[in-house]
């Protein structure tokens, strides 16, 4: 049985990893907005045979002290031993060309929060020298595309900062995943064309549990997007900008 | 975007939502914003019951509410599917006291569609199990029904094609097992004839289905495997994970012929060497054999396959049946999968489909020879007073469908009650008189 501690959880691909968690009787602390949509995943969970489910506040949106409250979670499971990062919005990408507000608030909300997160947990991971970090950072970050870069950014900023940690916390003994999806089925993602291309939030739970149980380092789910992603960071300049990626 | 049922026939243009909660759903139909509609689950009637201009998907109402362990109670999202129910009570020893034969469905659709399995003729039917369910209905209210509580809307809406309304959450009772294993027994039947007795002299077994071979003639005509089972006391809890083999494209339309299912079907009864077989098996082969190839509808060809199934009662019997069987023969038509079973007493849903009688379940893939095949069949089970399931249909008339569900006007007076005659509306239903064209 494992503590896990999961931020964002009322995504969709958190709630589906938690599924899994849940499944295997572990322990878990869940943060996100949205209180009533959470009350009905912990009692869900907990019918999936979770040991225990506690629930707390966390708006990424919002600037405050969240030390307190993570602190009181870690004490509530009685330790941690996995930290997983889910939480994060979709930017309208057109929309944040015109507003300085919606970029800013973009990046805060997929990128700084995250860093706030980590700094506080790399602390108690780093100490108790076990553990894992889990984040789902993004396939958008690895280039800058024009319909996505203000996502993509963030994301991509979140990778370089888990990179950073992973070097860090490497003599900590201490697991630091990076998570990269491409296109997920999601109700953040309601509003696309879903492609062959699109995976099931399930298959990327999938990937995330067995990740984590293997100590990876990153990984992008499904596998076919690092292919992907190899040939749009390779591609040089010139063609790139005739493309409409 | 373009959707068809499970059958790949017909296809149609609709727009998908796939609302993330209940409240967000019921704020919807407050404010109007949606007019012809009807809910899909995962997909599985065959036909074109779960195809609308507006399709509501249930898949994120997906979550476990409550389960009393002592009473053996459940209550759950509509868009929970048997497959994650079994994956997390068979576990627990619950087993669903009602399941259809496959476990890709939603608790959702197999009360709108009032699944029956192969115990019908002890237990009834899913919807005999249900003691309550919350349905949305057009002005965006949220309503209880049970047997007691609003018992016209309960009884319009289990087998209601979910033309009543949006079920969004139901109440049911799940069955104590000991084992993940069925003790079968399969016996063969050398004809309709032996298939039918067999049935009769096991009336009180817990499980019973008969595959039956469609192309035979003659003295042969209904040869057949009847399939027994029980729920074993022994093996315990096993989850068999084995890798699901895929057809991965549609196969040509000819590869499916007399010829081969001939060929199928004689591999198939020739199998079982001795006339009575017993053993163990795990429950999810007995139960969902064909959940066990993903997309196999596509062995049927593009052009996509339609379910027949019928009942006749029961004093209709051998000469029902082997009239009907005789006609199939003389076509020539390879039914691939067919299934024959014994229904118990019917319930009093007004558009359920089991009676109390013989059913048979046929497909044939699409053609216009198949289509005047099962005209001609509809003529046949029509005057034995039979009546065809409306989940696993695409082509029956208007006719045919009200002769063999004589409440259909009870269940329209429901509707109109309830102000969702028109709304809550499918192709099928357009098809069937039940809604009218746009």
């Amino acid at each position: 049985m494992k503590k896990v501690l999961i931020i964002g959880a009322t995504s969709a691909i958190a709630e589906a990893t938690a599924r899994l968690f849940a499944k295997r009787g572990d322990q878990l602390f869940l943060f996100a907005r949205d209180q009533e949509k959470l009350a009905t995943i912990a009692n869900d969970l907990k019918i999936r045979g979770a040991q225990d489910v506690y629930t707390g506040v966390y708006d990424a949106s919002i600037q405050q002290d969240n030390e307190n409250n993570f602190e009181e979670a870690i004490k509530q499971l009685g330790g941690l031993d996995v930290l997983f990062v889910a939480h994060g919005i979709l930017p309208d990408q057109k929309a944040c060309e015109v507003s300085i507000d919606d970029t800013v608030k973009a990046f805060d909300i997929n990128a700084t929060s995250v860093f706030a997160i980590l700094t506080h947990f790399a602390n108690v991971f780093e100490t108790q020298k076990k553990g894992s970090i889990a984040v789902i950072s993004s396939v958008a970050g690895d280039r800058g595309r024009q319909s996505n870069y203000v996502y993509g950014a963030a994301k991509g900023a979140v990778t370089i900062f888990l990179q950073g940690l992973r070097h860090r916390l490497a003599k900590s003994g201490v697991q630091v995943l990076a998570i990269k999806p491409g296109f997920v089925d999601t109700p953040m993602t309601a509003t696309f064309d879903k492609g062959a291309l699109w995976a099931q939030p399930e298959q990327i739970a999938k990937l995330i549990v067995r990740s984590l149980d293997r100590k990876k380092s990153v990984i992008y789910t499904p596998w076919f997007w690092g292919v992907i992603m190899l040939i749009i960071r390779s591609v040089p300049d010139w063609i790139f900008h005739k493309t409409r990626l | 975007m373009l959707i068809s049922g499970w059958g790949q026939y017909p296809y149609a243009e609709a727009e998908i939502l796939s609302p993330v909660s209940s409240i967000e759903l019921q704020q919807d139909f407050k404010d109007g914003k949606t007019t012809v509609c009807v809910a899909r689950g995962l997909g599985r009637s065959y036909g074109d019951s779960s195809l609308s201009s507006t399709v509501i998907s249930t898949r994120y109402l997906n979550r476990f509410h409550c389960f009393d362990e002592t009473a053996g109670v459940l209550t759950c999202d509509a868009g929970v599917s048997l497959d994650d129910l079994l994956g997390v009570f068979v576990p627990k020893d619950w087993f669903p006291v009602v399941t259809p034969g496959t476990r890709f469905v939603t608790v959702g659709g197999a009360i709108a569609s009032d699944v029956h399995g192969k115990n019908h003729h002890n237990v009834g039917t899913f919807c005999d199990h249900v003691l309550s369910f919350r349905i949305l209905i057009a002005n965006g209210d949220i309503l209880n029904c049970s047997p007691s509580e609003n018992r016209d809307l309960f009884l319009a809406s289990c087998g209601g094609m979910g033309l009543t309304g949006l079920i969004l959450d139901a109440t049911f009772k799940l069955k104590k097992i000991e084992s993940s294993f069925v003790e079968e027994t399969t016996y063969k039947a050398a004809n309709l004839k032996e298939c039918l007795a067999l049935f009769d002299e096991h009336n009180s077994a817990i499980y019973s289905v008969a595959w039956i071979d469609c192309l035979k003639q003659g003295k042969e005509l209904g040869r057949s495997l009847l399939m027994l089972g029980r729920h074993s006391d022994k093996g315990g809890y096993i989850d068999l994970k084995k890798t699901v083999p895929s057809i991965p494209f549609n196969m040509p339309g000819f590869c499916l012929n007399k010829f081969s299912v001939g060929v199928f079907n004689s591999l198939y009864y020739g199998r079982v060497r001795e006339k009575i077989q017993e053993r163990q098996v795990h429950y999810s082969p007995y139960f969902y054999p064909l959940d066990g190839i993903e997309n196999w509808t596509r062995l049927y060809g593009a052009k996509g396959f339609v379910q027949y199934q019928f009942v006749i009662p029961k004093e209709a019997g051998l000469e029902g049946m082997t009239c009907v069987l005789d006609k199939i023969a003389q076509s020539g038509a390879g039914s691939f999968l067919s299934v024959l079973k014994v229904f118990g007493k019917g319930n009093d849903n007004f558009l359920s489909f089991p009676f109390e009688g013989y059913t048979l379940a046929l497909d044939f893939k699409v053609s216009t020879r198949t289509f005047e095949l099962l005209d001609q069949l509809d003529a046949i089970v029509h005057d034995y007073g039979g009546r065809i399931y409306l989940t696993k249909d695409a082509r029956m008339s208007e006719r045919v469908f009200k002769k063999g569900y004589p409440e259909w006007e009870a269940f329209q007076t429901v509707r109109e009650k309830y102000g969702v005659l028109g709304i809550f509306s499918s192709l099928q239903s357009r098809r069937l008189g039940l809604d009218v064209e746009h």
